[in-house]
């Protein structure tokens, strides 16, 4: 990967970053934790991967992406307000009363949102019913689905995974978010989802394991994806929850809850000095 | 006269998929390991590239059919009732209903008719839940001719809709002639006294009541209220104004189903007594089903009971 591409890419995940810390702060609320740890693979998806047009919200041969774990809107708003799907001043706007974004993704409501999710383990399933539509009518197009590691303790994941590989639905790409720590903890303590590379391969599927913060390997691994033919793919991706945000990451507090005015300024304070850094 | 055949309702769901597949490229079958139970099987048989078998998962199944619809096909996705409406509950509710996708849920063997089985299997639930969904359509058609025209309705209709289907073979209730359209209740015979509204196979049952009852000297008016949601309010004001009692008879719990629509209906607008004859929230058991549906005071003679004591309460 050249180096500018690098820069194009931290660039837009910073941006997101900053739309997620605007976001829940303006809200009082949200999951800044588990949307910081998704900003990057968003940022490429929708920067280098996925056919997507946001003049075209609803082209049925687009790829399309369901975000399982619904809680990280925040970081698919901003990655959505990045591409141009809808005006970034809506980021502002986040769960108040007659908004466009919703607490958690709104099919109906929100540009560019392709499910509608938020009750974990359910996302999956519908990125499964995509995938089958897309190979009943030979549409080339792929599905992504981003699922917590926490989420995966849900067993209808597994039921979705199993249908999935059965059906050889190669247009499929499971993406978790393996950050180790959900509300209660840490995944080991409350319910160990480990090894999950090995489950995911049990099922029938192609596994592949990477920093879900460096581009290289996000790359090289969806390429992987893309090229899998007869199974469907799980990239399972060691992510650092709160990432980008020094305070905030690995520290379970900031699962659900949103950064007070200091903590924000402090927030934006060190993006924005991230993103002047890689601007130049 | 020819002998009366008797037939299923979930043996016209089955049937009634095959019909419309021919023009209907779009449509897609799921279910969940019952398709010899719940008749999608001769759907699988005919059209095997669009009938998918999601195995004992019913909650993925939905999730499935969500997906699929999103994609441009309309699904069945056919279970149990207990295991459609019931475990799969909050699957409906957050992955179809909430977005308002063109799924239908083709549930059979509700209600006690189930019979041997016994309680695990005999939902008496699934109308309070699926009713309170925002934007569901609920039907529990009576008869085999009643089933086949709601699926077709269904179809044809855009949004989430759960179709409740009986496993015990039943007498076709309503006419040659009959029109089944969504939300419009239809009176299959008059009367001034008192109104029985029924659905399901407890149509059969208030027919066989309203006989009884003029033998009596009293005069009921009998409404087959398939559609659950949305009610056909003003049918049923209008019995309650023109008859001023109402019974209201249903093969599911007297809490959330047809009974507690009518009561909430009627009490907005126009009260009048209406006694409810169904499941009294109790859990089932197993047996014959022709012997527990009157051992549950489904029939035709609790459905008399129930409309001389609406009577003495007329004021």
């Amino acid at each position: 990967m050249e180096a500018c591409e690098k820069k194009r890419l931290t660039a837009a995940a910073t941006r997101i970053r900053m739309d997620i810390v605007e976001g829940t702060f303006h809200a009082k609320s949200g999951h800044p934790g588990g949307s910081l740890s998704i900003a990057d693979v968003l940022a490429y998806l929708y920067t280098k991967e996925m056919r997507v047009d946001p003049k075209n919200p609803s082209d049925p041969a687009r790829d399309r992406l369901v975000l399982s774990k619904g809680h990280a809107a925040p970081a698919l708003y901003g990655a959505l307000a990045e591409k141009g799907y809808f005006d970034r001043a809506e980021i502002q706007k986040l769960r108040h009363i007659g908004a466009m974004l919703q607490g958690h993704p709104d099919m109906k409501g929100t540009p560019g949102v392709d499910m509608s999710s938020g009750s974990l383990g359910q996302g999956i399933s519908a990125a499964v019913g995509m995938a089958l539509g897309g190979k009943l009518d030979n549409a080339g197009f792929r599905v992504y689905t981003i699922l917590g590691d926490g989420e995966i303790q849900e067993g209808q994941v597994w039921e979705a995974a199993m249908f999935a590989a059965a059906k050889g639905l190669d247009n499929l790409c499971v993406i978790v978010d393996n950050n180790d720590l959900q509300i209660d903890g840490t995944v080991r303590e409350v319910n160990n989802p480990h090894p999950i590379p090995e489950k995911f391969a049990a099922f029938g599927f192609r596994v592949i394991v990477v920093d879900g913060h460096d581009f290289e390997q996000l790359e090289m691994a969806l390429a992987g994806a893309r090229t899998t033919k007869g199974q469907p793919t799980a990239i399972i991706m060691r992510t650092t929850k709160g990432r980008g945000v020094s305070f905030m990451e690995n520290q379970v507090s900031w699962h659900g809850s949103a950064p007070n005015k200091e903590q924000y300024d402090a927030a934006m304070a060190e993006l924005t000095a991230r993103l002047q850094e890689v601007e130049g | 006269m020819a002998d009366i055949v008797k037939k299923a309702t979930r043996d016209s769901y089955g049937q009634a998929l095959v019909d419309l597949a021919e023009t209907m490229p779009n449509l897609i079958v799921l279910d969940a390991d019952l398709a010899a139970a719940t008749k999608t099987g001769g759907f699988k048989k005919a059209y095997p590239d669009r009938f998918f078998d999601c195995g004992i998962a019913e909650g993925n199944m939905m999730g499935i059919a969500a997906g699929l619809s999103t994609t441009g096909k309309v699904v069945f996705a056919s279970s149990f009732a207990m295991f459609a409406a019931g475990r799969a509950f909050e699957q409906i509710r957050n992955s179809i209903g909430y977005p308002h996708l063109n799924v239908k849920i083709g549930a059979t063997h509700a209600g006690i008719s189930v019979g041997e089985d016994g309680a695990t299997h005999q939902c008496c639930e699934d109308i309070a839940l699926m009713r309170t969904i925002p934007g569901m359509t609920v039907i529990s058609p009576a008869d085999d001719n009643e089933a086949r025209q709601a699926v077709f309705a269904a179809a044809a209709t855009d949004g989430p809709v759960y179709l409740r289907f009986g496993r015990l073979a039943v007498e076709n209730v309503t006419p040659a002639d009959y029109k089944f359209e969504i939300g419009r209740g239809v009176t299959l015979r008059d009367g001034g006294d008192v109104t029985v509204i029924a659905n399901g196979l407890l149509v059969g049952e208030a027919l066989k009541a309203a006989d009884m009852l003029a033998a009596d000297g009293i005069s009921a008016r009998v409404i087959n209220m398939a559609t659950i949601k949305p009610l056909d309010r003003e049918l049923v004001w209008q019995a309650a104004a023109e008859t001023g009692a109402i019974v209201t008879a249903e093969e599911h719990n007297v809490i959330g189903g047809l009974g507690s629509a009518v009561a909430e209906a009627v009490a907005e607008k126009c009260p009048v007594p209406v006694l409810r004859v169904g499941v009294q929230d109790t859990f089932g058991k197993s047996g014959p089903a022709l012997d527990l549906l009157p051992l549950f005071g489904l029939s035709a003679d609790a459905i008399v009971e129930k409309a001389k004591a609406a009577l003495a309460l007329k004021k």
